[in-house]
């Protein structure tokens, strides 16, 4: 029996030992970080793969771009030092940071610019490659000066650039993708544990400032509670976003934790199926706002943490106006204005993301609208496998729940196509000429877009998702507001 | 015996054949187009149908089922829509992690249960034997993760002893890996450990009131000893049939309690890829949990022989 014994135990060493080749090194000091996030991603190519967990982890951290957000939202320097704007707002110039390499040794030029900005056209797959249309061409002025020509003037493409499209790749350095990136930023992709973890370490060759935490370890934990319990017992040391808002009292009242309440660019949006009756008119659409009492949905639905808005616009965005009393909880009102529509006897069905803010937030909408008379049927649905064909693909659904986390995503009312069927010329047009004009008239042009599609009730934001961050008090520089695609660590101190 | 090998296997081949059907069949019913999660929002419809060319979603069932199964034959499990990597090194990866889960699970119950089931047996008149069937029965009720989520407050949250989840590999550093395993182990093999106390302990009374036991008392044996010498190996019978059941239900448990302690084992793979439509690597977790069941019945009826010598001429 003890030779059978060993003889199991020996063939659970050598299975386990062919994993030796991705594990992830746990191994903590002072200079190790520990955080925790839900969402792991597929593998690290996000010029194929869509979705945030990708860039969350790499973006800024290990992939640079030329230009970067900061905290608040604004557009700041990161690989060009320095750019100007031509008069016809058409020939962007950016003067780069002289000595920057890749982490394979690769020294970064103009030509890497123009070889990042071609090939998001060229070998990109997902959809977010079409912010690059833009593009005209680049020109290589010389090694430390590229010059990027638009076919029309844009202020979404400089905004874009700080995002994924907009990340610097060296032409020696995108053979493996998925399996081993190569950028410009503080940190390299050690290892990572499939299930598990992802290990960043320092890139010693950096550039910039050198990152105070030489190991970063990112742990996905996608059970809320397990991820709770990981950083009560010291498991990891940041949660990077709360998803179970009861949680956050525990930490708010246990001195070894900093509790950080900032926004984000995810609007929880009820979504109206425009397209066709009774949803193609606007009483109806009103009438339903109205209706439904978005500070007591945000209490239910997460604790009354979050941003109660009134239009599809964060307030980290330059074109921000508080709208969010434009639709007062008026019942009466609501009452009214179905009747004068003709639908006093209305059934819709609610299909919503399976997700607990959604369906937390649907039995609010529910009962608020059986307060005038309308019934509605409530039905979760697999997210985002289920949601994603049914809902937005084939548009089978009368309203439906579901946070729109892409930052500014306003300009989805221009599409007529997109889920919700919202058409209206004088949006379209708004958010075209925002894109083309000076950044005065851009802020103008989206204020009045913004103020359009609230008059119009295309949809009912119930609320912004906040971005709550749990950290040991030991850690510092986290931002309060995720506004970027990015989990920026280049900031902790 | 060496008749019944031949036949074993082919129930074995014909059980994984049919099951590789079942799974596959239930993967193309379930709602939600892998091409569309894994381009996610926004994906052109253009794209859409690039991809889903390029994953054989357009071909038939059929061909679809065979061109995979011919893969899983010569070893190929397909690479996943999701990651595209390659999903067989994926699973023998996540294989290991759950074999020391349920193996280390399975370590706990016999070790709780073996002497405990005896010692109920033994005392079944007394005050002793009724506490070790009670508590048993508590135990029975109790399912694995709630078992898993008070073992975590009580020693990863409140005491801070363990960690609350996670793997460290045996290779990478074996102190960790050992105190990760700790929790996992303890919830599932509490749970399993009452389960086969009752059936010990029934065992061990079946085999008390043998006559062989009354000789070995009536020379002069002490109840406990007698049983240890001349009865343990024919209670170990009907228990090592419950035990080959018992860790059908571990490796169930497994998915739960891999979920609680975040451990990356084929239970959390096999979540996160229904969830994202990963088709192939679903298919190939279910198969290779098809395969270990079947396996462990099959060790199970060549074990009955290996205890119990009067079983090899009986086929």
């Amino acid at each position: 029996m003890k030779v059978r014994i060993s003889a199991a135990l020996a063939l659970l060493l050598v299975v386990s030992a062919c994993s030796a080749g991705s594990t992830a090194s746990v191994s903590s000091g002072p200079d190790t970080l520990a955080v925790g996030f839900t969402a792991e991603p597929a593998n690290f190519d996000f010029t194929r793969t869509d979705g945030t967990a990708i860039p969350q982890a790499l973006l800024y951290n290990v992939y640079e771009g030329l230009v970067k957000l900061d905290g608040s939202g604004k557009i700041v320097p990161l690989l060009a030092r320095s750019w100007t704007v031509s008069e016809d707002r058409r020939t962007y110039d950016f003067r780069l940071q002289p000595g920057v390499t890749f982490s394979n040794g690769a020294p970064f030029t103009a030509d890497d610019v123009k070889f990042s900005i071609d090939r998001v056209k060229t070998d990109w797959t997902i959809s977010i490659k079409s912010k690059m249309d833009v593009v005209d061409h680049v020109e290589v002025v010389d090694p430390l000066h590229a010059r990027v020509v638009l076919k029309k003037p844009s202020n979404g493409w400089l905004f874009d650039m700080t995002g994924r499209v907009g990340a610097m790749f060296s032409p020696t350095g995108v053979a493996d993708l998925a399996g081993k990136p190569v950028g410009t930023g503080p940190y390299e992709v050690q290892s990572r544990r499939r299930g598990d973890s992802i290990v960043l370490a320092a890139n010693p060759a950096y550039w910039g400032r050198k990152p105070v935490y030489r190991t970063v370890i990112l742990k996905y934990i996608k059970d809320p509670t397990a991820l709770n319990n990981a950083l009560l017992s010291n498991g990891i040391d940041v949660i990077a976003q709360i998803t179970a808002p009861d949680s956050i009292p525990q930490f708010e009242n246990d001195n070894r934790f900093t509790v950080l309440q900032g926004t984000t660019n995810g609007e929880v949006v009820l979504s109206f199926n425009g397209a066709k009756a009774p949803f193609n008119d606007v009483r109806v659409r009103r009438a339903l706002t109205l209706a439904i009492d978005r500070k007591a949905l945000l209490d239910t639905a997460w604790a009354g943490r979050g941003t109660v808005l009134g239009s599809m616009v964060p307030p980290t965005d330059p074109w921000y106006e508080d709208l969010a009393g434009y639709y007062p909880h008026d019942q009466v009102q609501a009452k009214t204005l179905l009747a004068e529509a003709g639908q006093t006897n209305l059934s819709i069905r609610l299909r919503v993301a399976n997700l607990p803010y959604a369906t937390a937030a649907a039995q609010v909408v529910a009962s608020d609208l059986a307060d005038i008379g309308v019934r509605v049927t409530i039905e979760p649905l697999d997210f985002p496998a289920v949601w994603l064909k049914q809902v937005f693909t084939d548009h089978d659904f009368d309203a439906s729940i579901v946070q729109h986390v892409e930052a500014r995503d306003i300009t989805t009312f221009g599409n007529p196509k997109y889920y919700w069927g919202y058409d209206n010329p004088r949006v379209k047009q708004l958010i075209s000429d925002a894109d083309a004009g000076t950044p005065e008239q851009q802020v103008a042009d989206m204020r009045e877009a913004a103020r359009t599609i609230t008059a119009d009730a295309a949809a009912d934001w119930l609320f912004l998702y906040p971005n709550v961050v749990v950290a040991k008090k030991k850690v510092t520089g986290l931002a309060a507001n995720q506004v970027s695609e990015s989990f920026d660590l280049t900031g902790l101190g | 015996m060496a008749a019944a090998i031949p036949r074993r296997v082919a129930i074995l081949v014909v059980s994984v054949l049919v099951a590789s059907i079942v799974v596959f069949a239930f993967m193309a019913v379930l709602p939600g187009d892998p091409a569309q999660v894994a381009l996610g929002i926004n994906a052109t419809p253009e794209l859409l149908a690039r991809t889903r060319a390029d994953f054989g979603l357009d071909r038939p069932l059929v061909e679809q089922y065979l061109s995979w199964m011919g893969g899983v034959l010569q070893g190929d499990f397909g690479r996943s829509y999701v990651t595209g990597e390659a999903i067989g090194p994926q699973l023998v990866d996540r294989l290991g992690v759950t074999l020391w889960l349920v193996g280390s699970g399975m370590l706990v119950a016999v070790v709780l249960a073996v002497p405990f089931g005896a010692l109920a047996a033994v005392w079944h008149r007394r005050f002793g034997g009724t506490a070790i069937s009670g508590l048993s029965q508590v135990g029975v009720a109790v399912p694995a993760f709630l078992a898993g989520i008070l073992l975590v407050q009580v020693f990863a949250v409140q005491l801070r002893w363990l960690p609350s989840g996670g793997w460290t590999p045996p290779n990478q550093d074996a102190g960790e890996f050992v105190r990760g395993l700790i929790l996992p182990a303890l919830s599932l093999g509490l749970v399993q450990g009452a389960v086969l106390t009752r059936y010990v302990r029934s065992a061990v009374l079946d085999t008390l009131g043998q006559d062989y036991l009354r000789t070995a008392r009536s020379k002069g044996l002490r109840p406990y000893p007698a049983l240890m010498r001349h009865g343990m190996r024919n209670a170990a019978v009907p228990v090592v049939t419950v035990l080959g059941l018992q860790l059908t239900t571990l490796l169930i448990g497994a998915v739960v309690v891999e979920r609680v302690f975040v451990l990356p084992g084929l239970g959390s793979m096999l979540l996160d890829s229904v969830s994202a439509r990963d088709l192939l690597a679903v298919q190939g977790i279910v198969l290779v949990l098809v395969v270990a069941v079947l396996v462990v019945n099959f060790v199970v009826d060549l074990l009955y022989v290996v205890i119990d010598p009067r079983l090899r001429t009986a086929r």
